[in-house]
């Protein structure tokens, strides 16, 4: 997958600028970045659920246009908001996805999501009776259950306990050896520190790899320090706006 | 083609089965459909004797208002939790999830209209089942060019925040057509002595518009939903 250039407007607010990056199979790249750096939006454009406003997403050698639903059958993707239907039982919510997947042995592969997602006992409750722990371990089991080759994950460990954050770095381990490429936006910088193969970091828009000695933690202290991924794109436009606050950068 | 009626079938099934749990749309809308027959029941029928030609127009603005309201939350399930973001990533024609939304919508109001085409008749003591074959063309065309055109417009303004008042804004002029073909036809087959070629012909005009307009529908349904 190779990002090119691209950049991202919201009316006159630009949220991505200039990014590009390139990821091949079999790799986990994490996006970091404080909030609002433009994260979630980068995860969408690769997703296909936004278009660029200028540069381009490729798939191989084909965009998002030119393939269609033969790229979307190859996404997982785990948005912030998780995406499932409250008022159905979780055996309901991935039936669901397992029907628009046009998926073979459908119920034996629900079966299988509903206990690597520890839900097996509460298959058919709905979901509105679900703690947010158990909601994303089903958004997971829900992204992942068409066996993607591109997994994006935004915020993955929201909400999941020490065990479940385990079972979840360990599962994304094993998508890494099947030569998915898998893209993490998220703020857990130890649980996530060891298992990824590059980091970038997102800030007004701007993308920049950190570096790679000392930990995950202390690469991504270093970088806010130094500036993060350059001055605010605001600043840079010159429409004003300041450079990053103090409390950002410690953040 | 098989593949395309099971999706739209899968989307119909899953807002059936939302919809029986917690009967959210069905009760809103029925409750709104049979306090407007029986409010103008009140203003239009005097002495036990209704006013000439009110029942088609108030068996058609029961519909029409009430359909609005259904219309207006069509898409709120796919808005909450974004799961209208997880429809658009999986792999299917999305026209085919326009057809099942559509469809959704069309057997709700379907519901709806028994109950008003009941209360009408028995309030406004109005034929209606004299020529229940018509009625059933006219009432069933309608709600599908006004459901058609709605079920894009309510797809298309399901992010913008002021989608409430937009919806109606850009419904009515596009469906007066429709309401107005419906009423007439309506009103032919309710006079003392039904004229069931003007009925003929509303069907058939109700029948080119639903042609266009679904058509329509399906073709930019995607590129609508596109950002």
């Amino acid at each position: 997958m190779t990002v090119a250039d691209v950049s991202r407007f919201y009316g006159r607010r630009r949220a991505l600028s200039h990014v590009s990056l390139t990821c091949s199979a079999g790799e986990v790249i994490g996006l970091l970045g404080p909030n609002g750096a433009g994260k979630s939006t980068l995860l969408g454009l690769l997703a296909t659920l936004s278009e660029p406003s200028a540069g381009e997403v490729r798939y191989g050698d084909r965009t998002a246009r030119e393939a269609g639903a033969e790229v979307r059958a190859q996404i997982g993707f785990l948005a912030h908001e998780l995406q499932l239907y409250p008022e159905l039982s979780a055996r309901e919510n991935l039936q669901f996805t397992a029907g628009l997947y046009g998926l073979d042995r459908p119920e034996a592969r629900v079966a299988e999501a509903l206990v690597s997602a520890g839900l097996s006992d509460r298959a058919d409750d709905v979901v509105e009776g679900f703690s947010r722990g158990m909601r994303q371990r089903l958004a997971l089991e829900r992204a992942l259950l068409h066996a993607p080759r591109l997994v994006l994950f935004d915020e993955p460990f929201t909400g999941l306990d020490e065990a479940s954050c385990g079972a979840l770095v360990a599962r994304l381990a094993q998508l890494r050896d099947t030569r998915c490429i898998i893209v993490l936006a998220t703020h857990d910088l130890d649980v996530v520190d060891g298992l990824l193969d590059r980091a970038v970091i997102l800030r007004g828009g701007r993308m920049r790899e950190l570096g790679k000695t000392g930990s995950l933690r202390e690469r991504y202290r270093a970088a806010i320090a130094a500036g993060g991924a350059g001055r605010r794109v605001a600043d840079h436009d010159g429409s004003g706006a300041g450079p990053p606050a103090a409390s950002e950068a410690h953040s | 083609m098989r593949r395309f009626l099971h999706v739209a079938w899968l989307v119909v099934r899953k807002d059936l089965r939302v919809e029986a749990r917690n009967k959210e749309m069905l009760l809103t809308t029925l409750f709104f459909a049979v306090s407007c027959v029986l409010v103008f029941s009140f203003s239009f029928v005097r002495g036990g004797q209704a006013v000439d030609g009110a029942a088609a127009g108030i068996l058609w603005i029961a519909i029409a208002f009430s359909g609005t309201l259904a219309l207006g939350r069509a898409f709120e399930r796919e808005r909450n939790h974004d799961a209208l973001g997880a429809l658009l990533l999986a792999p299917v024609d999305r026209p085919a999830l326009y057809l099942g939304k559509l469809i959704g919508i069309l057997l709700l109001l379907a519901m709806v209209e028994v109950v008003v085409v009941v209360m009408v008749a028995f309030l406004f003591q109005a034929p209606l089942f004299a020529h229940g074959w018509w009625l059933l063309a006219l009432l069933g065309l309608g709600t599908l060019g006004f459901a058609s055109v709605g079920t894009l417009f309510s797809a298309m303004l399901v992010k913008t925040r002021s989608r409430a008042v937009l919806l109606p804004v850009l419904l009515y002029p596009m469906t007066i057509p429709v309401l107005i073909m419906g009423v007439s036809g309506t009103a032919a087959l309710l006079q003392p002595e039904p004229d069931l070629a003007l009925a003929r012909l509303w069907v058939s005009l109700m029948f080119f518009f639903d042609t266009v307009f679904l058509t329509l529908a399906l073709w930019t349904f995607e590129p609508v939903m596109t950002e």
